[in-house]
């Protein structure tokens, strides 16, 4: 329960906070809401020489919709989307299981996204919903397409003198639906298995335009892209569910452990996977 | 649910409060502020902290401790390694089972999270910066996992420093008639039998245990404040370990933050501590992280059982047969009395009339943390009726009769108490039909199994479990039931002040049971002096009259009875005092709600007030000064509470995943002193019931890395996952009780976990399936459907 | 680093290392131990106090974090001399047993209760649901929390 020492600067905008983070280099790090940093760092995994604190920056709270996208700040807590009306879909149906209620008060959206932890939760919401991750660093800003974002267990795409200021997730116009379904073993564990679903439906009902994402089962949060494409362009169904619900598991590669045994994770991912897209087709209406 | 009090044991107006109110507690005046003395919020002046370098691996010789660099950080004042502790010769110690245990390692170290030393400095950052700095090194050895493993020929020797230890055996035990029940096995229609495992638990009170030691080098003091259930016991173990004089040891126990076991036995870091504290001069303060608490403090369970019933084919019970193995970790450190190695595990008969049983139980030392403790439990009566509540459903599903049905055909009926066990428990009293036809009537048993065949046809899964549990609590008598020698009697002193106000001393201690509450309410009860001028105190040695402590469900039965039996030695003598001040016989003077009358003429009558001011003012002649008492209880007998669960469940085919859709518990704890808090704790024990069956756990990966370390992996339910209880009673009192009580604390931890299997195994009981072990994981819950589906 | 905490209404100004938890900063610095430690890794909620008013994990913010920032703590539940009306309900209802849990469950029941004023069960136990009580079983702590909410006074 006692970090080791490190140095701390409480960055006060954007450019001060970038500043600090170059000068740091590798063992520098941004600190948002402190609930992934500083659980590691309580227990000596984690033992940065020094922290940016994020938290005094003006501007970062910024949740809004703005030309068809929700903008996510980086100071935009987990509580904040529980609570927000601005939230659809997948983003609404995930954001209330997220972690626990305490931890939601202080943990970031952008944090978790940026910590990539591949039993992080909204990594996978992104990727369904086709989010994308702006990201600033001395020469300015560019926007990393989630899928790229996300490189590996722990691993963002992000360079060592930038951190992510906001987050854009499409809000789709027309018919559309989306679930996040999540199977952990009490409030506050992480994800034993968690998929996210989101559909876009077109004129008819046809499908045109599928998210599905998967947590836990893979070393990063797993798009589902067969599954995507064997639902672009057919009509919502049982059949095709379980179709996409057998991709998924297909594409999945979990692990034994304590929290159950790989055969079975696979099971519940089919399961799951059929069971959102269904609640996804459904809420579309 | 409408709250009421007790209105059949009340003979007391509420001013008074006696037996059977909702008295709201005393105690929660102080934590409802934040103003609850824990360990941990006591600080002394000059007071240091220490952090205790622990095994990084579960089995390895140490070959070299190199303590220069911590040495060196600013602020540490000292670092203890074992040999150090040896010079002083305190490298070991005794354990409540009479094995020993290493306080810090010399030789080797046995399992993961073992104390290798510690680092005294002046801020608590800082010693865990110098403890990190600690380096030793280690020669690893193979680790034991299983106690399977342990007793393979060939095993490696975790054991290898004790004399004359030639195997990993720790014990070898049994009880009842083998002869008797062979010829019962020769005699039955069919013999049903069930082997399961019950996992390794751990108590984890929310409050961590630690100490702070604090020895005065001058004179010798020593105070050390610690996280203890039984602070006397301590202080005798404590004196003997140490050597120092126990009239110089004081041990205080400041509010608990939980128990559950986990605070009964003396911990390394208690004595180095101390060792420190006299070494240095200074107090020292430690305080686990909860890490610790779970990998090296008192555990529980970890029993592997395979039980056999004798069985004619219409369901009558005729003998049991029970095989039982014990991991015991390294050290041989279960707190249960000594005559029993497997504690009181041969209660296994449960709640059933048979002739005959056998019950063979060996242990065996693995690379695991030591413990055994009885985890709100008194001393393996969980595991026990665990197993027999297990047996019993699986042999209804065998011989095709409903499992309620197997249990009335089979149940010892009242008119049979007192009744002898056939492994020589004597239960004193109980209705064990009326209890469960209750609990079945509650929750509309004939109406669920009527759903659950509607349920069925759909493809959905829905079980019904029951677990009708005996528990046998409140030990001594102190003829068969010690703890290291000492016998588990326990006390109470009651001082009433001239002005009529009372302060009660008790050996036992709470852990949030409510006992300033429930125990003043007996003097209530007894005196009629009203409940809120009663004090009670608890946990500090110096203080308070010697006696055994909280745990297994002894507090009412033992200490509750001393409490009751010294305010009638106290109610005699206010008798006779009243027969002075109203110039009458003594035995014509009646006591009733605090009012000291002559017989037929209550009119003339004083108070109970009235009359301890004149046990200090007014006195008659010849007789002693005071109103104050000491008494010291020794129970004739266990109490044997009981009750009827009833689990109903949902079982997910596609995932495993399960849900309990009610929860009903009917209890029977003979006389109820405080309803609100029996409720409480039943509430509590239903729930740590509901978490060893679905979820909580600790393991151990193939080289004795404990999985489970912390409250990520080691998994707590909240009140999200937790069901809601209906809870209900029955009330057949205790004979031989002072006031017909029974403990209570435990019995829902008791009889629960087979209540909540016992449903998920029902749900899928039609496709075959009849054992899963806990924790019933979702992932074992659709392995088992998938299995017995082919 | 110097900082200043507004601790139930009082300014507390310490110089601390940035490594100090809040927890620690309340306990040993403040000096107020109402605020427990049940865990090392955020997942017991003991240590449970309001950071501008919503209940947050003392044990996993920096005190330095706290800088300039208003915390709650179980000794501000109580005003002029009466009990918050979620401390008389746990009385009342048995909402404790050890008390260990009991200051961050009533903080977390205080944020409820006034943004909810008629919390169900499902509401309460969902919002205690970051808070680990080994004694209760959460039912009196429920009931507790609904009670002090049907005070109309959180
Ligand atoms: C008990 C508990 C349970 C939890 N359960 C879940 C769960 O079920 N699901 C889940 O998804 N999460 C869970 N979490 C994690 C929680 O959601 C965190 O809030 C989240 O993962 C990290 O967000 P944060 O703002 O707290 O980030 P921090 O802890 O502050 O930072 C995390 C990492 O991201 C970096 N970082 C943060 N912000 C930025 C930024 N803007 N730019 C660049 N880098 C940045 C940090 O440097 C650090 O490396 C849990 C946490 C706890 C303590
Ligand atoms: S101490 Fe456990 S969550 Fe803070
Ligand atoms: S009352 Fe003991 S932990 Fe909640």
């Amino acid at each position: 329960m006692f970090p080791s020492r490190f140095d701390y600067v409480a960055a006060t905008s954007v450019d001060e906070a970038i500043a600090a983070k170059g000068d740091g280099g590798d063992e520098t790090r941004i600190l948002a809401g402190g609930q992934s940093l500083l659980p590691m760092m309580k227990i000596r995994l984690a033992n940065p020489s020094k922290l940016v604190d994020i938290n005094g920056i003006p501007g970062l709270d910024v949740l809004e919709r703005v030309n068809g996208h929700l903008r996510v700040g980086a100071l935009v807590r987990h509580a904040d989307m529980v609570a927000s009306d601005l939230t659809f879909g997948a983003v609404e149906s995930a954001a209330p299981w997220i972690s626990d209620p305490l931890v939601r008060n202080r943990g970031t959206v952008c944090g978790s996204v940026s910590h990539c932890d591949p039993e992080g939760d909204w990594n996978s919401v992104l990727l369904a919903t086709g989010a994308d991750v702006v990201a600033r660093g001395p020469s300015g800003e560019r926007v990393i397409p989630i899928g790229d974002f996300v490189v590996d267990l722990f691993t963002n795409a992000l360079n060592e003198d930038e951190m992510v200021t906001e987050i854009r997730i499409p809000v789709p116009s027309g018919r559309s639906g989306g679930a996040y379904l999540k199977l952990e073993r009490k409030v506050g564990d992480y994800a034993t298995v968690a998929v996210a679903a989101h559909l876009e439906l077109g004129g008819g009902g046809v499908i045109t335009k599928a998210g599905l994402a998967l947590t836990s089962v893979a070393p990063h949060n797993l798009k589902v892209t067969d599954a995507e494409a064997a639902l672009v362009g057919e009509m919502p169904s049982e059949a095709l569910f379980a179709e996409a619900g057998e991709l998924a598991a297909a594409a999945s590669s979990p692990r034994d452990d304590v929290r159950g045994t790989a055969e079975w994770k696979r099971q519940v991912v089919r399961t799951f996977a059929r069971r959102a897209l269904a609640t996804a087709a459904a809420s579309a209406g | 649910m409408t709250k009421v009090d007790d209105t059949t044991h009340m003979t007391t107006p509420p001013e008074i409060g006696g037996i059977g109110h909702r008295v709201r507690r005393h105690e929660d005046a102080r934590f409802i502020e934040g103003q609850g003395n824990y360990l941990d919020d006591i600080v002394l002046p000059g007071m240091l902290h220490m952090a205790i370098v622990r095994s990084p691996v579960a089995h390895a010789r140490i070959t070299g401790i190199d303590t220069t660099a911590a040495s060196e950080v600013e602020g540490v004042v000292a670092v203890v390694t074992g040999e150090l502790m040896d010079q002083h010769g305190l490298a070991w110690m005794p354990t409540l089972s009479g094995d020993t245990q290493a306080v810090l390692a010399t030789d080797k170290v046995r399992y993961q999270g073992q104390e290798v030393a510690a680092v005294i400095a002046t801020d608590p950052a800082i010693a865990v910066d110098a403890a990190e700095l600690v380096e030793v090194d280690y020669d690893i050895l193979p680790a034991i996992t299983t106690p399977q493993q342990a007793l393979a020929p060939g095993a490696v020797l975790i054991r290898d420093e004790k004399e004359g230890q030639t195997d990993n055996r720790v014990y070898d035990w049994e009880a009842g008639d083998k002869a008797a029940t062979d010829a019962a096995f020769a005699a039955a229609d069919r013999v049903v039998s069930l082997s399961t495992f019950y996992p390794r638990s751990h108590p984890a009170p929310l409050e961590t245990c630690g100490a702070i030691a604090d020895v005065n080098s001058v004179t010798g003091q020593a105070t050390i404040y610690m996280t203890s259930q039984a602070p006397h016991a301590h202080r005798t173990l404590f004196a003997m370990v140490t050597g120092l004089p126990e009239q110089n040891i004081r041990i205080i126990s400041p509010d608990l933050g939980g128990g559950f076991g986990n605070k009964v036995p003396i911990y390394p870091g208690y004595v180095v501590a101390t060792a420190a504290s006299l070494l240095i001069g200074r107090p020292v303060k430690w305080i686990e992280t909860r890490s610790e608490n779970l990998i090296s403090t008192g555990f529980a369970r970890d029993y592997y059982m395979t039980g056999e019933l004798a069985v004619t084919n219409e369901g009558k019970i005729l003998g049991l047969r029970v095989q039982m193995l014990s991991d015991q970790g390294a050290f041989y450190a279960d707190a249960q009395p000594t005559k029993f190695k497997a504690g009181l595990f041969h209660v296994v008969t449960g709640s059933y009339d048979y002739p005959a049983a056998h019950v063979v139980c060996s242990g065996a030392y693995t690379n695991k943390a030591p413990g055994g403790v009885a985890y709100r439990c008194s001393f393996r009566i969980t595991e026990a009726s665990f197993l027999i509540e297990r047996l019993v459903q699986t042999a209804a599903y065998e011989l095709g009769i409903d499992p309620a049905e197997m249990r009335f055909k089979n149940f010892i009926q009242p008119e049979q108490f007192p009744y002898h066990t056939p492994t020589g428990f004597v239960y004193d009293s109980g209705d064990y039909p009326t209890a469960l036809r209750k609990a079945l009537d509650e929750v509309g048993y004939d109406q669920l199994r009527a759903e659950q065949v509607a349920a069925r046809a759909e493809g959905r899964l829905m079980g019904i479990g029951i677990a009708h549990f005996t528990e046998a609590v409140g030990a001594g008598p102190s003829h068969t039931y010690d703890i290291a020698g000492l016998k588990m009697f326990d006390s109470a002193e009651l001082r009433v002040h001239p002005t009529g106000k009372a302060i009660l001393k008790l050996g036992v201690m709470s852990q949030g049971q409510g006992h300033e509450t429930t125990f003043a309410q007996i003097v209530a009860e007894e005196l009629g002096i009203p409940v809120t001028d009663v004090k009670v105190m608890e946990g500090d040695t110096d203080n308070t009259p010697y006696g055994l402590g909280t745990y297994a469900s002894r507090s009412t039965p033992v200490a509750g009875a001393a409490t009751a039996m010294v305010s009638r030695q106290l109610a005699e003598k206010a008798k006779r005092i009243a027969a002075h001040l109203l110039e009458a016989a003594p035995e014509d003077i009646e006591l009733k709600a605090g009012e000291l009358f002559v017989k037929g003429t209550p009119a003339r009558s004083v108070t109970i007030q009235d009359v301890s001011l004149a046990a200090y003012t007014n006195m008659p002649d010849g007789m002693e000064h005071g109103l104050e008492g000491v008494h010291y209880y020794d129970p004739p007998n266990l109490t044997y509470p009981y009750g009827s669960y009833i689990v109903v469940v949902e079982v997910d085919p596609e995932t495993g995943v399960w849900k309990v859709e009610r929860m009903v518990a009917l209890d029977d704890c003979g006389v109820r002193i405080n309803p609100m808090i029996v409720e409480g704790q039943i509430h509590g024990g239903l729930t740590e019931g509901f978490a060893m069956s679905s979820m909580q756990w600790i393991t151990f990966d193939d080289d004795g890395n404990c999985i489970g370390s912390n409250f990520m992996d080691y998994l707590i339910p909240t009140a999200w996952e937790t069901p809601r209880f209906e809870l209900l009673e029955t009330c057949v009192p205790s004979p031989h009780h002072p006031i017909g009580a029974k403990g209570v604390g435990e019995s829902a931890t008791v009889g629960s976990p087979a209540a909540y299997v016992n449903a998920v195994i029902d749900a899928l009981a039609h496709l075959g399936v009849r054992n899963i072990d806990m924790p019933l994981l979702p992932d074992r819950v659709w392995s088992a459907i998938q299995s017995a589906q082919g | 680093m110097e900082v200043t905490v507004t601790v139930n209404g009082s300014d507390q100004t310490h110089d601390i290392e940035p490594r100090v938890l809040l927890i620690d900063f309340i306990r040993t610095r403040v000096g107020l131990t109402g605020s427990h430690i049940g865990c090392d890794t955020s997942n017991c909620g003991a240590c449970t106090v309001l950071f501008d008013g919503k209940p947050v994990k003392s044990c996993t913010v920096l005190a330095v974090q706290a800088d300039g920032h208003a915390v709650t703590t179980v000794e501000g539940l109580k005003s002029n001399g009466t009990l918050h009306p979620i401390q008389a309900a746990f009385k009342e209802e048995h909402g404790l047993q050890c008390g260990f849990c009991t200051p961050g469950m009533m903080l977390v029941g205080a944020a409820l209760i006034e943004a909810n004023t008629e919390p169900s069960v499902d509401d309460v136990r969902w919002a205690i649901s970051g808070n680990l009580c080994r004694c209760t079983g959460y039912m009196n702590i429920v009931t507790a929390i609904q009670t002090a909410a049907a005070t109309g006074e959180g």
